[in-house]
């Protein structure tokens, strides 16, 4: 059951996102920091967090997934340090998937050459 | 002189008002419906492969919140190195925001512009390029979160 929703809320917030990108003439990256921004709004105001626990991955995988880590992180972080959890929190909490992604992909970018589109 | 000046002004008006409507003719409409079947079983698929892979972490006795990171950071390098060998264009142009939209159109948003400017050297070719889209999604997301923080020790104190 776990996984049909999962594939439900995946799937429904990637329409959003097409429908972003065929209706209006939004660019890709201007959609990435509006699925960011939106997802860590939400779940400042509380309203994120019903749908993770919900639909799990489906919830946290796409990018308002990234913007709820930030929150959260952010959020948790304040309880315990007080002002300075505010600036450490976000990023503590999503430090392992940034590093890889910079790490990773400049490897990836110094090794590969772009290729043609086919 | 200045009269013909206007005229000019609206010939070439006229002239911007026709072309576009020539232009419209030959741009396909975007095929809404089936971009966004596409999107949702693409994006879904995506998603249930994570929560199979967290589970499966957690079956080997990983916490959950170190099994998310671990999927998060498989989903990532994937999403790369297909970037990386010229798969993910292809994919992308198939699942558009069904692949854009989860952690996967971040990563290969990294990869591809580094690759693209890897002539202007190391550092400020590919070094800078790493982060012409990602720097405003990090920009913006951390900025929300901070705030977000600040906001919420004010209310809890």
């Amino acid at each position: 059951m776990d996984y049909l929703w999962a594939f439900i809320i995946g799937g429904l917030i990637c329409v959003i996102g097409q429908l972003l990108m065929d209706f209006t003439k939004l660019t890709p990256p201007r959609i990435l920091v509006i699925f960011v921004v939106a997802g860590a709004i939400l779940t400042g105001l509380g309203l994120y967090q019903p749908i993770v626990d919900f639909a799990k991955s489906g919830a946290t995988v796409p990018l308002p997934g990234f913007g709820y880590l930030l929150a959260k992180g952010a959020m948790d972080a304040v309880k315990i340090d007080g002002f300075m959890g505010a600036l450490v929190g976000g990023l503590k909490e999503t430090a392992a998937g940034i590093t890889a992604a910079i790490v990773f992909g400049y490897i990836i970018a110094l090794i590969f050459s772009p290729k043609p589109l086919r | 002189m200045s009269k013909k000046k206007k005229q000019d002004e609206q010939v070439k008006k006229e002239q911007a008002k026709a072309y576009e409507k020539y232009v419209k003719q030959f741009t396909p409409n975007p095929k809404y419906f089936s971009n966004a079947i596409k999107a949702f079983f693409i994006g879904g698929l995506v998603c249930t492969a994570a929560l199979y892979l967290q589970n499966l972490f957690m079956a080997q006795g990983m916490m959950k919140k170190d099994a998310a990171t671990a999927v998060t950071v498989i989903l990532v390098c994937s999403a790369q190195l297909l970037t990386g060998i010229g798969w993910f264009d292809s994919i992308a142009r198939f699942a558009g925001a069904g692949v854009i939209v989860p952690i996967t159109g971040f990563a290969n948003s990294m990869v591809s512009p580094a690759m693209e400017f890897k002539k202007e050297g190391l550092v400020l070719g590919s070094g800078a390029k790493l982060f012409t889209l990602a720097g405003p999604v990090l920009v913006c997301g951390i900025s929300v979160s901070v705030i977000i923080g600040i906001i919420h020790l004010i209310i809890d104190k």
